[in-house]
């Protein structure tokens, strides 16, 4: 097991070099660059030829890219260019644990509903009951999250006034639990919306071919009642292709938080992407990426660490 | 010798947009104590079914027992509630099923496997059911039981899964074990161990079998008398010996028929014409007749009735019907 996940996480740098190199080429595909936006268009082209070159946005992108590597091999992600003095680092880690905050609270409700409701529809079939979940999970699916979340806080907060609009906590108030769930609430239901549909029709899907096998026919021959039977012999068997699920779904929670937290104007890394990529501050931008992937892949990691857990059969 | 079990008139329908198709349609059936019966029939004649129909376990939805009684020992299983049901299966009926590769739950232990069943209908502690449940393992002829305890279905052979599913089956000395075509998955040889091995164990355990299953050797080597079905009804029935011998039912002569005899001259191998009618499309005269070589005009017309032609026999065809009347009619 041991080796297995030294070997596994071996074999997540290569995927990690490559994720940098392709997304170091396009962020400078993108038209633009940092000085349009800050520098006095007044500026004479000399000076601004200056600071191009001050920073060493004239090399050539492979010699920018070597540098960048060899900074961040030495555990420096870099300066960023808008927001003078403040490194990379300082300002995605006041960030992280915001979103980190929002995207498990969020995973956690998105599984929490989904599963039960997936089981539950899995043990009767094509009633009105999993016609109905069906319905609502195809919407929630088909439906943008951006949206639901400007119908939330259009409905829920401007009109109703039930949560808060947006931002973490309530400005000038001492710290409280209830006020930051109650601020967290909205954006992390949001987010997990269309996350938790599809993993509805997974798991219902997953547990429907289960609770149809031999083995389930042997549990109720033993005389175990419906709830054992489901529970016990089907939860299990059922839940591994929905942990590969889960390793898939990630990107789409961080993905997802980019526009989530713009919505609910909830300060996380999501924010901090966008504003980057407006103002063109690459070694900001890379930095976000960099720590996204890093996100994906050891949630992937940990998805078939799972996976190896769950199912005796998977040889390692 | 009593009557273990007696199934009266059993009726499983499935209901399928609007369709109503009697898979099992009258099955009258008696196992004593201690006895083995084999329930003998081609694909599609409702055998299975009926044993799934014993244990209440027809697929749900669309399966239901409409009518009929199952009495063991003196309790009507048909009208017992689902949590009654739950008792009686695996304590006083279990099953072995066909597919030892896929019957075992493939993220459990062996061990848990048999400890939860013992858990389930015995008062017994955990570290006692494991006790008992590795000297399961070694009547039914695992000598490293402790290791097998501990592995996953999926290290094990078929012929290994099906001991373990006997094991299983026999964990609370059930008085009626239902074996549904319990070697059909394995190899020759197996097989020979696996029938052996439940031979001897029935004999142990005072357990009675009811064998399901289309392979007639088997049946030789287990059963004593056997219940011959065709079309969810039972068509003949009768002790091994006259079956083998003397077969009454055209059926049941084809039956015997098909199988390739070592000894004797060889020739081409006999072939039943046609196939089991799809039970939304029986006949209306008797269900065996268009594919049945000494059919006549009644045949075809009157649905015949089960009736007994001695002491041990009954068949349901009318070629008997008239003898029989004679008989009658001369004393």
């Amino acid at each position: 097991m041991i080796t297995y996940i030294i070997r596994r996480c071996l074999l997540t740098i290569p995927v990690l070099v490559g994720i940098s190199m392709v997304s170091f080429g396009i962020v400078q595909l993108a038209p633009g660059e940092p000085t349009a936006l800050f520098i006095d268009p007044e500026i004479s082209a000399e000076d601004r030829e200056a600071y191009l070159e001050h920073y060493g946005l004239n090399d050539p992108i492979p010699v920018q890219y070597v540098k960048w590597m060899g900074q961040i091999l030495q555990g420096n992600l870099g300066y960023s260019l808008i927001n003078q003095g403040m490194t990379v680092q300082e300002m995605i880690l006041a960030r992280l644990p915001n979103t980190l905050l929002l995207m498990i609270v969020s995973a956690i409700i998105a599984f929490a509903i989904a599963i039960p409701i997936g089981v539950y529809s899995a043990t009767k079939p094509y009633t009105l009951k999993d016609y109905t979940f069906t319905t609502f999970s195809f919407l929630g699916v088909a439906t943008p999250n951006f949206w639901i979340g400007l119908l939330a806080v259009t409905f829920l907060s401007v009109q109703f006034g039930w949560f808060p609009t947006g931002g973490v906590a309530t400005l000038n108030e001492p710290f409280s639990i209830f006020d930051r769930l109650h601020h967290l609430i909205l954006p992390a239901v949001v987010l997990g919306t269309s996350d938790m549909a599809s993993l509805t029709r997974y798991s219902r899907t997953s547990m429907l071919d289960v609770l149809d096998q031999d083995y389930i026919r042997t549990a109720r021959a033993k005389g175990f009642k419906q709830g054992k039977v489901v529970y016990k012999h089907g939860l299990r068997n059922g839940l591994i292709p929905v942990i590969t699920m889960t390793g898939l779904m990630l990107p789409n929670f961080i993905g997802g938080s980019v526009i989530i937290e713009k919505v609910f104007n909830w300060p996380g890394i999501g924010l901090l992407f966008i504003d980057a990529t407006f103002q063109r501050d690459y070694p900001l931008i890379m930095g976000l990426v960099m720590v996204s992937a890093l996100l994906v892949v050891v949630g992937n990691l940990l998805a078939d660490i799972l996976y190896a857990i769950f199912d005796p059969r998977i040889e390692y | 010798m009593s009557d273990l079990l007696t199934i009266e008139n059993l009726k499983t329908y499935f209901f399928k947009k609007k369709k109503v198709i009697p898979a099992v349609d009258g099955v009258d059936l008696k196992i004593k104590k201690g006895e083995t019966i084999a329930l003998v029939g081609e694909s599609g004649c409702g055998k299975s079914l009926t044993s799934l129909s014993i244990m209440r376990l027809v697929p749900k939805p669309g399966g239901e027992i409409v009518e009929g009684k199952v009495n063991l020992d003196g309790v009507d299983l048909t009208k017992l509630t689902e949590n009654e049901m739950c008792k009686v299966r695996g304590r006083d009926v279990s099953m072995i099923f066909q597919e030892p590769m896929t019957s075992l739950n493939p993220v459990l232990t062996i061990g848990e496997q048999l400890i939860e069943v013992i858990i389930n209908h015995q008062k017994v502690s955990r570290p006692k059911a494991r006790e008992k449940s590795i000297e399961l393992l070694k009547i039914v002829g695992f000598s490293r039981a402790e290791e097998i305890m501990k592995d996953f279905p999926h290290r094990l052979s078929g012929g290994m899964r099906q001991r373990v599913m006997i094991a299983i089956a026999l964990s609370c000395n059930p008085k009626l074990l239902i074996a549904d075509e319990p070697t059909t998955a394995l190899d020759v040889t197996i097989q020979a161990q696996i029938l052996e091995l439940m031979k001897g164990l029935t004999k142990e355990f005072d357990t009675s079998i009811l064998l399901i299953t289309h392979d007639l050797g088997v049946v030789s080597e287990l059963a004593e008398r056997v219940v011959v079905m065709y079309g969810g009804q039972v068509v003949e029935e009768a002790p091994i010996d006259s079956i083998l011998n003397n077969p009454y039912h055209p059926y049941t002569d084809g039956l015997i028929q098909s199988v390739p005899s070592l000894t004797g001259e060889i020739k081409e191998l006999h072939t039943i014409k046609g196939n089991v009618p799809s039970p939304d499309q029986f006949p209306k005269g008797c269900r065996f007749a268009p594919r049945c070589h000494k059919a006549f005009d009644r045949c075809f017309n009157e649905h015949p009735d089960l009736k007994a032609i001695s002491d041990s026999c009954s068949v349901r065809c009318f070629l008997y019907e008239d003898k029989q009347e004679e008989e009658e009619y001369n004393v």
